[in-house]
Formats: C-alpha cells, structure tokens, sequence
C-alpha cells in the first residue's frame, strides 16, 4: 500500500517548506519528502527578496524593480501578491526570530567579507548591526578564525561609504582549541559558557572586548555567538559591555542559515505537515499527464508515495535540483525540460561575476507554475515546482535567492493545496 | 660590490631559475626577470611528469637518456617536489605487439629499468584499469610539483645573492656596439615583490652576458634583439580531476597520439594532452573538443574516468624549436631535444645566448650545459654544483617525523605541510601561534602562506603556486577571501581587495573548462557565497554612485508599527 497524501512536497529547503506551510494552510494533508540537509547551511541566513534588477541597486524598495525583471522571471508570474504571500508565510514560520517586517525597505547587512547586501529580513542576532542604522561599530575577529577579517571587514565597510565609523579588531579567543577547529566549536564554547582559566569564557570574552571599545555604541562578531542558547549569550555579552552585540553573517558552516532551518521545520511540525527525509526522489509513475506516485530509494527498496498535487522544489545546480552532463542539464526526477545553450561553453561567462547562463538554468514554469516542455506545454496537470529548480532569475546578481523560493513556495502550495482539497 | 661578471638571465620558468641558481652557486653577479609570476609560462602550465624517459625511448633516445640521469638527479636534490609514483606503459588488445617490444627494448638501451607485468599484476597495481588491458611495462617515471621546484630554485639562487624580479617585462634588449649589453626591464610595479597599486617603473639593466630562457617566448625576445629564434610553440591540453583515480603514472603504449597519460598529482589527477603548433604563445583558442578527446581516449585506458568529476582544464605551451631548414609539419615529430643558440655564432651579435626546446625533467641539465656556456664567455672557472646540492627543503628529511605532534595539526594537515615545506616545516610551521587552517582542500595554514608572502608581495597567484591554497576541489570558493585577508594589516584594504579579485579571476579561467557534473554544482555554490551572500559581484565599494544609506531600512519599528510576525496586510486569498 503506497503512503497516501493530498500534497506531496519533495524538497528540504526554503521552497518546500514554503510550499508546505502554504499548502497546509488550505486544509490539504501535505507531507514533505526531504532528502538531505538543504543548502542552507551554506546560505547566510539572511533573506533577501530583490536588491538589484536590470541597471539598478541597491534597491531601497524590492517592488520598486519589479517591473524591471525580464517577462519570464519567476517574479513576473507570480505577481507583487505572491512575494507578500511568501514572506506572511515566512514571518508567521519565524516569529521575532527575524526582522525587517516592519516595513517594505531593504535593509542593508554587512556579510563576512565586509561587504553589504541589500536584504528584506534579517535575524533578530543580526539586526543592531544593520549598515542601513546609525551607530559607531566596533568588529571583533578572532585569530583562528580565517574566515572573517574585522580590521579587513571594517575598511571595506568605509571604503562603500558607511554613515558613521568602523573599527575591526583581532582578538584571540579566550579559549584555545585546535589550530583547524571549526566555527561551531567556538559556538559550543559559548553555549556552554565553558570555563577557562578560573573564569568563564563569556565573561572573559567580553573583558578582552571591554578594553578594546572606544567609544562605540556597537560590537558586531561573526555569527559564532552561542547555538542553543544564542539569545543568552548574546545579552550577557551586551549586558557585560554595555551596548547592543551583533552577528555578521558567515559562509559555511552557516550557523545562521542551520537555525533558519531548524525554525522552518518546527513551523512544519506545527502545521501539521508529515515529514520524511533522508531519502531521495528518484522517480515517479504516471497516468496519461497525471503523476500517481512518486519513488523513493531506499537504499534496497523503493517505496512509493502517492499525492493528489506535486511540488517540486529539490533546487536549483547547488541543491541538486538540476543535474547536468557534458551535453545536457536536466531535471532528474521528472524529467522536465530544462532549456540551455547547446555549447556547455555558453553556459558561463569569461568573467567570474559574468552574467552567467548557468545561474538562471530551471525548469520553465505555465502562470500556474506547472514545469512545461518544450512546446510550452506542462508536463503534467498536478506537477508545480518552486524555488531553485525553477529558472529565469539570476538569483545571486539579483540578491533575490529567498524572496523566489519564498514566493513560488507560497503561490504553488497554495495552488497545489487548492487543488487537492476542491 | 663584487667585480664578479654580471648575467641577466630572462624568464622565470624552471629552465630560467635552474640557470640563476646554477650561475649565483658559481659566484657570478646574477639577476633573473620574468614578465608574470615565477612559473607564468611553461612551467606552470604541464602535467607535472618527471619523465624516467620511457615516453622517448623509440623515438628519440637522446632525450631518453637524458631523462633518466636526471630523473635520479631530482629524485636527490629536489626530493620535496618529487612523489615517486612509478609509472605504467599500459598495453590495450588494439595496441601493437611490435611498439610494446620496441619500448621495451628501448628502454633497456637507454638504461631506463624496466619490468613487464601481466594484465593482473598491472590491474592488482592499479584497480582502475581496464579489464581487458593486455598487459605493461613498469618503469620509474614520477609526479613532481613544478611551482615548488621553481620556487626552490629561485630561493636558493637568492641565498647565493641573486636577484629575482617578477612582473618584470623586458620591453627592449639594448645593443650597443653590435654586442648585447643589457635590457630595459618595465616593472609592473616597481621593482620587488608585486604589490597591487604600486606604480610601474622602467630600469635599464645592464650585465656582462644576456641568457634568453624564455622558452616559447623566446621568438619575441629574439625580435627585440633582432634576431631570428624559430621558436615552434605547440599547444597542449591538461584536464585536473577531484581525486586519484591511479596512484602510478599510466601512459597509453602506442606510438604518439593525443591523451595517452594519466600524472597522479597531490590530491588530483591530471590528464594530458594534445600536441597543436600555435602562432602565438599567449593568444590561442582552448576548445573544448580538447577536454573530451581527454576523458573519452583515456577512460578507454582507466573507464571510471568517463564518469568522473573535472576540476578544471589548462592549457601549456611546449617551446619546441627546431634548426631552421628541417621543416618538419607535425609538431609530435618535432625533437624535445634543447638547443643553445649562441647569437654570436649564429647572428654575429655577441652577448647574448638563447636556450630553447627541452623539458622539465631536464632543466638542470640544460641549466648546466648554458652556465658553462655563460662562464666560458665571461671567463669564469667555476664547477657546476647543482646535481649534488639539495635545494631549499631538500637538504634533511628527518623532520618528516612526528609532525602531527610537533605543530599541533590535525595529522594529514601536518603530513601535507611537511611534505609541501620538506627541511624547511620546522622553522615555518612554528613561526605562527596559534596557526589556523586557511585552505581546507589543501590543507594549507596560515604560516605557510605568511611564509610565501615574502617573495609573493600582494600576488595571490604566487601565494598559489608556492602553497596550493586554492588548487583543491573547491578552487576556492571557501579560502580565496581568506588568503586575500592574509596580506592585511601590512596592505591595505583596497589592495586586499584588487588582489582577491585578481586570484578569483584567475580560478574562474579554468574552472570554466570543467563546467558540468558534480563541478558545476561546485561553481554554482561559488557564485552563490561570492554572489549572493558577499555581494562581490556589486560591491557598493566598488562602484562609483555612493549609497543613500537613509532610504533603507534602519531596523528601527516606528510607533504603532507592528511586529515582523504580526504584518498581515497581504492580500491573501486574491487569487
């Protein structure tokens, strides 16, 4: 007997749980088929919905370069409406975890590079250290820590202008661990407020920041403040120095982007959504243009799993969503056209920050963001996909990664959970 | 200083450095110019092959002896750059009987020790090779690191006073006289270690003798002296995969033909090549009907490769030369024997000799025969002592010991440091505390890209040569900022900056010939964290229009505002 459901979302990241909430919000019975740790944990955590479009950016206002998106962007079809949708749904999932829903403006963050990008949400962690808010900024580093660079992160920041001044310092760590300890151990550290040297590593943290502050009314580090218990950590380290404590978002392992995660699927579980991961998608059986079941390995046996509707939304080249060869990229699990440049060589740029062909490789969506063949046909009438695996937005020049998952996810599990439950 | 004769060697290649350090060693008065980084030409750009001479053995045994004398030379002096794999001539059922008992036979004649092993033996050797190989002949061809012997042999041409100039472009060879007394060197910026933004400068050069060691260059170097170096540059393909798939050099036996080798190499393999006459040693196309013919000839050789992932592709360019009047068409039957051509003789312009032809495993050799050349014109009665002296990191190898304990890395970050830093580990590794990882692919810490700054000044790309920070599987998406962030505080900001643009640029030309696969997904997430996440790609920094920071969100919630979670203004349900 094939597990049995109204809505069957395959796919682990923003998207699908996306397209999940949406979908549970009709009513449907959804579960979710995720197949490994999503690409999140690669991703800031931050939540960008549109910074840049055509010649313009940083856009202050994401709708204002709606209109200057090309006509087969996901955006174009799924409306001003369906971003809205995509980040209600996002809010209600996140909670105060999260800010920026206060007001359509971007705001803009400063990442580990010293670099700001224009973003709509941001987590409560990172918000006092908003580039886009007044306030002297003190960074702090660590020695061991290569990924972020303060004093390299604050120059950059005044070479792009900043209102007010930022100073980085280097810092060794109160605690010593291994010359090739990652990120997360220094978290550990804090989280458990481990102890070191008769005193405890958040306190003796922020004596050795205490004598490096000068005046500044703000201390940023880099997003290594705590896991479990990061709102604790955070406040002692405020509390100890007197002004509000930051996190500048990092690069894998992205603690900020594996607590978005965490949040999303707790929001799943409140919704009722039934999860199961672990396994993938690796095929499907159809009737005519209606898919009857899909197929997950399981390592010795496949096992099927049927659904009324379908979402895809396994990704787009990182997540695995799409597959390629020397010849042809495609969609691997259904087999949905995936329009691309004959000569592999086409696909990218000569310049590194080209406007690559690659980046807006995905499936080609109807208004109802069915995936369609090459004729403009769907593939099949109860098949939608969002996020990565859908192409026409160059999502990494745009800044635009979340907001598309966020509001495809919405708009096709609404439509799938509609769909379903008539 | 001294009154010993001056000798300006140009080109920094293997052939350039060996020489520099050759004179320097004899006392002579010795500076080196290259126009990019050491290795730029050439030398950075082949298989990384320390012959045994097995590849010549039937069609050219001049350069077969060659090989294996200094094959075991290397093997002794530069025994950190040096991984002796052993290497396989491999025998498919379609490969002729006759060539395998040619190679064999010329093996032996050439002195290069030889074994033949059964199908079996060879699969048990190597697992990955085709199941229905005939058979092969075993033979002691090695993987060598040609950046790290460049750079150990500049190092020691520095310890015996030489000076080393790159980014140094000789814009003009000056000839007074009808006798060649020197060149006009443009720096690129200044003269030192290359530092972005430093502005340019021109020097006129003057030295008792002028070495032309560019290789396929070397037409161009003739030109400015007004002579005529038939230079034949020939072009070939290298393929880099993400792992080992053979732990022995494996080379197709068949006469010559495209994509016949396999070089294991650090954590990679690489694949090579083609062999294709170009006009231009700096302009010509790199097509992708080269990769295929690389992975599809040679998965008939090792199948698992047709599947496998590619990390990236390059491009070299063999100086072939051939004496003028031999005419020969196919660039394959062009000799790899190195000429000296001594303009005097040739040219009647007195001052100036040109070395062209050749090949790394031989560099010390050609090294040699040109420094005595060089001391017999300037009237210096030196020995050559470079076959017997270690270089840089080769003189001790028991510190290949323990070093898990000693520097307090993780064990196989502290065995690839050793192995890349030979004799020297001990004084990097302990220069720095605490001394954190900065290319997890690699393996490569912090001292040891400190180390390499001395010599690299704010060129990242030598950073990459000297320590391999950035060669590994991700091609630095995760550490190319981080190497950048190394030159601060010495450089400033924007200096960082120019620079990381400079090496992330450089990845990128390769990266793009392994585009597809596992490999574009690890592109894609690149773009994604340099892109989306560090906004690199429009870095408000970098642009002219400023931001107007106060059009943004301040994060501050205005009274009556809501919370983030509360926002329910959307229309739901309107569609």
């Amino acid at each position: 007997m094939a597990i049995t459901d109204d809505v069957l979302v395959i796919g682990g990241g923003i998207a699908a749980c996306t397209a999940a909430l949406s979908a549970a919000e009709t009513g449907a019975q959804v579960r979710l088929l995720a197949h490994k740790k999503s690409t999140l944990r690669q991703a800031s955590g931050l939540v960008d919905v549109l910074g840049y479009a055509g010649d313009d950016g940083p856009l202050a206002n994401p709708y204002d370069g709606l209109d200057e998106l090309p006509e087969d962007h996901p955006y174009r079809i799924v409306g001003e409406d369906g971003i809205r949708d995509g980040l209600r749904l996002f809010d209600e999932a996140v909670g105060d975890a999260y800010r920026g829903g206060h007001t359509d403006d971007n705001a803009l963050v400063a990442t580990y590079g010293g670099t700001m990008k224009p973003t709509a949400r941001y987590p409560e962690s990172v918000a006092s250290g908003l580039v886009s808010a007044s306030g002297d900024m003190l960074l702090v580093g660590f020695e061991s820590l290569t990924d972020f660079d303060a004093p390299v992160a604050a120059d950059h920041l005044e070479a792009a202008g900043v209102p007010f001044s930022v100073r980085g310092v280097t810092l060794s760590f109160p605690k010593a661990f291994r010359a090739d300890a990652k990120l997360t151990r220094f978290a550990k550290a804090l989280d458990r407020d481990e102890s070191v040297e008769g005193e405890t590593v958040r306190s003796a943290l922020a004596d050795a920041v205490a004598d490096e502050l000068d005046g500044e009314s703000r201390v940023g580090f880099p997003a290594m403040l705590g896991d479990d218990h990061d709102t604790e950590v955070r406040d002692e380290l405020a509390d100890r120095l007197g002004v509000p404590v930051f996190e500048v978002p990092t690069g894998p392992p992205s603690l900020l982007g594996l607590k978005l995660e965490d949040m999303l699927f707790d929001a799943l579980d409140e919704a009722g959504v039934r999860i199961a991961s672990g396994n993938p998608a690796v095929d499907f059986e159809a009737d005519g243009d209606r898919i009857e079941t899909v197929l997950v390995d399981q390592k010795s046996r496949m096992t099927p799993y049927e659904a009324d509707q379908i979402v895809l939304a396994t990704g787009g080249l990182v997540g695995k969503g799409l597959d390629s060869d020397r010849e042809h990229v495609t969609e691997p699990v259904f087999g949905c056209h995936v329009p691309h440049p004959e000569d592999r060589y086409d696909w990218s740029e000569p310049e590194a920050f080209g406007d690559h062909e690659f980046a807006r490789f995905g499936v080609v969506p109807d208004d109802e963001l069915r995936p369609t063949d090459a004729d403009g046909e769907s593939h099949f009438e109860n098949l939608r996909a969002a996020g990565g695996v859908v192409g026409g937005a160059h999502v990494a020049r745009e800044k635009s990664a979340s907001g598309v998952s966020l509001a495809t996810g919405a708009v096709a599990g609404r439509l799938a959970g509609e769909d379903a439950t008539q | 200083m001294s009154t010993s004769p001056s000798v300006l060697v140009i080109g920094g290649g293997s052939t350039g450095t060996g020489i520099a350090r050759d004179l320097a060693m004899r006392g002579l008065d010795v500076t080196l110019v290259e126009k990019g980084n050491l290795t730029h030409g050439t030398t950075g750009r082949m298989h990384g092959l320390l012959h045994s001479g097995g590849r010549y053995a039937v069609s050219d045994q001049a350069s077969a002896k060659e090989c294996i004398v200094e094959n075991r030379v290397l093997r002794r002096i530069a025994g950190h750059c040096v991984e002796m794999t052993g290497g396989l001539f491999v025998q498919r059922p379609e490969d002729s009987d006759e060539y395998f008992e040619k190679k064999l036979e010329g093996c032996r004649e050439c002195g290069i020790p030889v074994e033949v092993l059964s199908a079996e033996e060879a699969r048990e050797q190597e697992p990955y090779l085709a199941k229905d190989i005939k058979r092969a002949i075993r033979v002691p061809d090695g993987a060598i690191d040609p950046f790290r012997l460049c750079v150990a042999n500049a190092a020691s041409a520095v310890e015996h006073g030489a000076r080393i100039e790159t980014h140094s472009e000789v814009t003009d060879v000056l000839v007074e006289d009808g006798e060649v007394v020197g060149v006009e060197v443009t720096h690129k910026s200044g003269t030192g270690p290359y530092v972005h933004g430093n502005p340019g400068e021109v020097e006129e050069i003057r030295a008792d003798y002028v070495v032309n060691a560019t290789g396929a260059w070397a037409g161009q170097i003739g030109d400015l002296a007004g002579v005529d170096v038939e230079v034949r540059p020939s072009k070939g393909v290298m393929t880099i995969m993400n792992t080992r798939q053979v732990d022995t050099v494996v080379n197709r036996c068949r006469p010559k033909g495209d994509a016949d080798i396999i070089v294991p190499h650090e954590t990679t393999c690489i694949l090579g090549t083609t062999d294709e006459e170009v006009e231009d040693p700096e302009d010509y196309p790199e097509e992708g009907w080269e990769v295929d013919l690389m992975i599809d000839t040679l998965s008939e050789l090792v199948p698992m490769l047709k599947d496998a992932r590619t990390i990236r592709s390059f491009w070299g360019v063999r100086p072939l030369y051939e004496p003028p009047g031999t005419g020969t068409e196919d660039p394959t039957d062009i000799t790899r024997e190195f000429f000296l051509l001594d303009h005097a003789d040739r040219d009647d312009l007195p001052g100036m000799t040109s070395i062209v032809g050749g090949k790394l495993t031989t560099y010390r050799m050609m090294a040699e025969k040109i420094s005595d050349h060089v001391c017999e014109k300037v009237g210096v009665d030196a020995e050559c002592r470079t076959a017997d002296v270690p270089l840089p990191g080769s003189e001790d190898f028991s510190v290949l010991r323990d070093y898990m304990d000693d520097f307090g890395l993780r064990s196989p970050i502290g065995r690839r440091s050793v192995q890349r830093l030979g004799s020297r580990a001990d004084d990097v590794l302990t220069s720095i505390d605490p001394n954190p990882v900065v290319c997890e692919c690699e393996a490569v810490t912090r001292a040891e890209i400190q180390d390499s700054l001395d010599t690299a000044g704010t060129d990242l790309n030598s950073v990459r040569i000297q320590t391999r920070a950035s060669m590994g599987n991700c091609q630095g998406a995760i550490c190319c900022h981080r190497m950048a962030s190394e030159l601060a505080p010495e450089y400033d900001e924007d200096v960082v900056r120019a620079s990381l643009d400079d090496l992330y640029q450089e990845r990128w030309k390769g990266e793009r010939h392994g585009m597809w696969g596992e490999q574009l997904s690890q592109a894609a997430l690149k773009h994604m964290l340099h892109a989306t996440t560090m906004n690199r790609d429009a870095d408000p920094a970098a642009t002219e229009s400023g931001v107007d920071f106060a059009a943004f969100d301040d994060g501050a919630v205005a009274d009556g505002g809501r919370d983030a979670h509360a926002v329910s203004e959307v229309d739901d349900g309107d569609y």
